[in-house]
């Protein structure tokens, strides 16, 4: 297998996966008992321990079967998972046609798992794809997601990580956006002892336009780590991201975010803004916001923050009767507003809202 | 657009070559054989009278250079360096001139040409000057004024002997002999540079400057400075550099250390201005600086302010190590790149006691076919309860050949500090430049104008003298951009 990324490489500089690489891991159990599935009208896709378990699944009419990876790839993660993937989405969406809601759900309670998902719009197709990942026990997940998005193609893309707090997550999803094309994100990090997301998106026709929001709420001592490489390759196209991370205990948070502008890509609006909020002393967090840009006519912009919950706006609250837990509460709620704005689906918001809610009450 | 296109390339056959300071100085130079080993060590050591102390000091660094490996994470490209092909130490021949009237008249004459007031009675009043020309201090003005007040200002191999107890406690003490592979190569073969001392409770009555140059074919430049601020001593000190344009590059590795005691000030500024190279990006000086100060002491400041204009390479990052509660470190920094200039520079504010803040304000242009990146860390340790930081990272492009980039790192591990940072990237708006325009202005007058506006919050930190010159240095360095 290929070796597991070192510290030494500067876009791993954060994240140490040594332990991890001092584990290894069974053969996942057959025998599990069923995923508990959001209650959302959709059809869905379940993959239990690596594997399409199609009794829970609805039949898809753009799905189609999985093939082996074919291509080398530069990233270690996902030469990895090139190397061992045996199963994984595979969705097309034919031109023009709206596919509406697809659930994508990855239940896990051991082993090492590399799915490798692949998702295709034609030219003005349209997607929703929400995809919520939940598991019990020790098991390393680590997905490879690969979109392309036709001309004038749509998809949003919600992700919940929910693992469980013994697992190592390792997601790499990637994005081509053709001319006028969009893809919009929003990822929201709650489980885990180590995770990772890591986006690459390419806008790579005209008026190409990203979203690229997270959120991360992480306590005990989990780490979790949001890595995002938006290249602007052509004229007029947009990105914006948005990540918020809210720690407590000793958890320890990443944010390393970079924005690319080649020379062509003139009339670029690009902006980044990455903050986070630390609820206890032991708390730990990186940041490294990254522009590089090559074209002059542009508008580009990140901005950082890392701070506490600012006291007089619990004082404020407290002193209009409201207690003080609930007042930090709505502040931190209020502190994620931003992130979740790419959640236009109703049910897909009220899920998330759902999952902050327990997260703030189990913190 | 033509009609711009036009002026940028009349500009630009107009002001072909206005580095006005690429003259070369004739006079008798003494110079070691080239390359470098361990004698070349010895031999500068033994050529400046070294206690043995120091040589050992030089022979540690040595061993500990050959073993470390250049950096290569900046955002620069050159030739590999051969450090076997560069010449160690170059000095005027002849003794070790005594005072003023004893300087080579030709020296003088140059420094006239650079506009140092080297002489004491045509000095700008209230300047002293240590001017570093290749390896050695040439001179030091202004020594009576400051020996009154108890100030020591003057080269650092003068210090080594008359002031050896200052030079052992703090030399390398900020910047340790092997923190980096530009570092441990200059503390191995420093020739000369400046040595201050403020004694406790004096406030330093002039400004301090030290005017480097670099004359002679294919040396390096290795000048160290240190400074010291006693208890409750302030200082500010200025910077100045230039080079001959030659067609080869030349190589500058400084190291400037700062130490700050409980309550004392330092400002630090720099005008570099070394020969950036040709418009086709040949010869230029590669200048890999090491600058750092240590806030050791209670409610302690450290302020950098840089303007960087020239240089091919420009790799340099001062930094302020926020020892002592309450101390505060300041980087306010310029930096335009042109032609094919590569600029990576920035800060670091390392925060370890309580309280401390920083505040980072950097403004960077790149033009022409040039790349400019701003680095920078800023780093909470765990006790530092209270710290403040606020970075303000702004990046102009001008022309659609160059880049910017911005690389800041931001590690918080204190839940009660704060740290903000912003950046922006963005050309000079049309509207602005009509603006200016329509109120008679020329395009290049328009774009001087607004680079200066957009570096003003840096420029007013500069001290006045220095201030004029920066403002000048900015509209020469951008003359040929516009377009």
């Amino acid at each position: 297998m290929t070796a597991l990324p070192t510290q030494r490489l500067e876009s791993w500089r954060y994240t140490d996966l040594r332990a991890l690489g001092a584990m290894s891991f069974a053969e996942a159990p057959a025998a599990f008992p069923p995923p508990e599935l959001p209650d959302i009208a959709a059809p869905r896709l379940v993959f239990v321990n690596g594997l399409f378990d199609a009794a829970s699944s609805a039949a898809l009419p753009f799905a189609r079967a999985f093939l082996p990876v074919a291509e080398a790839d530069e990233l270690p993660l996902a030469r990895i998972n090139a190397e061992q993937a045996r199963d994984g989405m595979t969705l097309e969406i034919p031109a023009g046609v709206d596919a509406g809601v697809v659930l994508l759900v990855c239940h896990a309670s051991g082993g090492a798992l590399h799915l490798r998902h692949r998702v295709t719009l034609g030219a003005g197709a349209a997607l929703t794809l929400l995809e919520v990942v939940k598991g019990e026990g020790v098991y390393w997940h680590n997905p490879v997601t690969d979109i392309a998005l036709g001309q004038g193609a749509r998809l949003a893309h919600y992700r919940l990580q929910d693992e469980s707090r013994e697992a190592f997550h390792l997601a790499t999803i990637r994005a081509d956006v053709a001319a006028d094309a969009a893809y919009e994100s929003f990822t929201a990090v709650l489980g885990a002892k180590l995770s990772r997301a890591e986006f690459h998106v390419e806008l790579s026709g005209p008026k190409a336009h990203t979203h690229l929001n997270a959120a991360q709420l992480l306590g005990d001592s989990q780490h979790g780590d949001f890595t995002s490489v938006v290249r602007h390759r052509a004229p007029d196209c947009g990105s914006r991201q948005t990540v918020k991370s809210v720690l407590s205990d000793a958890a320890r948070g990443v944010f390393q975010g970079r924005i690319e502008v080649e020379r062509v890509a003139q009339k670029t609006d690009g902006y980044q803004m990455s903050q986070a909020l630390l609820l206890s002393p032991a708390a730990e967090m990186d940041i490294k916001p990254e522009l590089r840009i090559f074209a002059d006519d542009v508008k580009c912009s990140h901005g950082a923050t890392i701070g506490a919950l600012d006291e007089e706006q619990v004082f404020y609250l407290r002193s209009r009767g409201i207690p003080e837990e609930m007042a930090r509460a709505m502040l931190v709620r209020a502190f994620l507003t931003e992130a979740l704005e790419p959640v236009t689906h109703e049910e897909a918001h009220a899920l998330f809202e759902a999952a902050i809610a327990a997260w703030w009450s189990g913190k | 657009m033509s009609a711009t296109v036009e002026t940028r390339d009349t500009v630009e056959t107009l002001t072909a070559d206005k580095y006005k300071y690429g003259f070369t100085t004739d006079i008798a130079m003494e110079e070691f054989p080239k390359g470098l080993n361990e004698d070349i060590v010895r031999l500068i050591s033994a050529k400046k009278n070294e206690p043995d102390w120091l040589l050992a000091w030089r022979l540690k660094a040595f061993a500990l250079w050959r073993k470390l490996e250049e950096p290569a994470w900046a955002h620069i490209t050159h030739p590999p360096i051969s450090y076997d092909e560069l010449y160690y130490y170059a000095a005027p021949s002849g003794p070790a001139p005594k005072s003023l009237e004893e300087v080579d008249p030709a020296l003088l004459d140059m420094y006239e040409k650079l506009g140092i007031p080297l002489n004491e009675r045509a000095a700008l009043a209230g300047v002293a000057v240590d001017a570093v020309f290749d390896s050695v201090s040439v001179a030091t003005t202004f020594r009576e004024t400051l020996a009154k007040a108890g100030v020591i200002f003057c080269p650092i191999s003068e210090a080594v002997r008359e002031h050896p107890e200052l030079v052992r406690k703090y030399l390398g003490s900020v910047v340790p002999i092997g923190d980096n592979f530009f570092a441990a190569l200059n503390a191995a073969v420093f020739s000369d540079g400046s040595f201050v001392y403020i004694p406790k409770g004096v406030r330093c009555p002039m400004e301090l400057s030290t005017y480097f140059r670099i004359n002679a074919r294919n040396t390096g430049q290795f000048e160290r400075t240190l400074i010291i601020a006693d208890e409750g001593a302030s200082v500010s000190y200025l910077e100045g550099c230039t080079a001959p344009q030659r067609d080869e590059n030349q190589l500058h590795a400084a190291v400037v250390e700062l130490v700050a005691l409980d309550e004392a000030k330092i400002k630090y500024s720099t005008v570099q201005n070394w020969y950036p190279g040709d418009a086709e990006g040949k010869g230029g000086i590669y200048n890999f600086v090491t600058k750092r100060g240590a806030c050791r002491g209670r409610n302690s400041k450290i302020s950098w302010t840089q303007v960087e204009t020239g240089s091919a390479i420009t790799w340099k990052y001062p930094s302020c190590v926020l020892q002592g509660d309450g101390s505060v470190g300041e980087f306010y920094s310029v930096a335009l790149t042109h032609n094919h200039q590569q600029a990576d520079t920035g800060t670091k504010m390392v925060h370890i006691g309580r309280n401390t803040t920083s505040t980072i304000i950097s403004k960077g242009i790149s033009a022409g076919h040039s790349n400019n990146t701003y680095r920078g860390l800023v780093k909470i340790m765990p006790n530092a309860s209270g710290a403040r930081n606020y970075t303000q990272c702004d990046s102009l492009l001008i022309g659609d050949q160059c880049g910017a980039h911005t690389v800041p790192y931001i590690e918080s591990r204190n839940a009660s500090a704060k740290v903000e940072h912003e950046a922006t990237t963005s050309k000079i708006a049309e509207d602005q430049l009509f603006y200016c325009r329509s109120r008679g202005l020329s395009e290049e007058d328009a774009v001087g104008l607004i680079v200066n506006g957009f570096c003003k919050d840096v420029l007013k930190e500069l001290p006045m003298e220095f201030a004029v010159e920066a403002q000048k240095l900015l509209a020469v360095s951008l003359e040929g951009s516009v377009g």
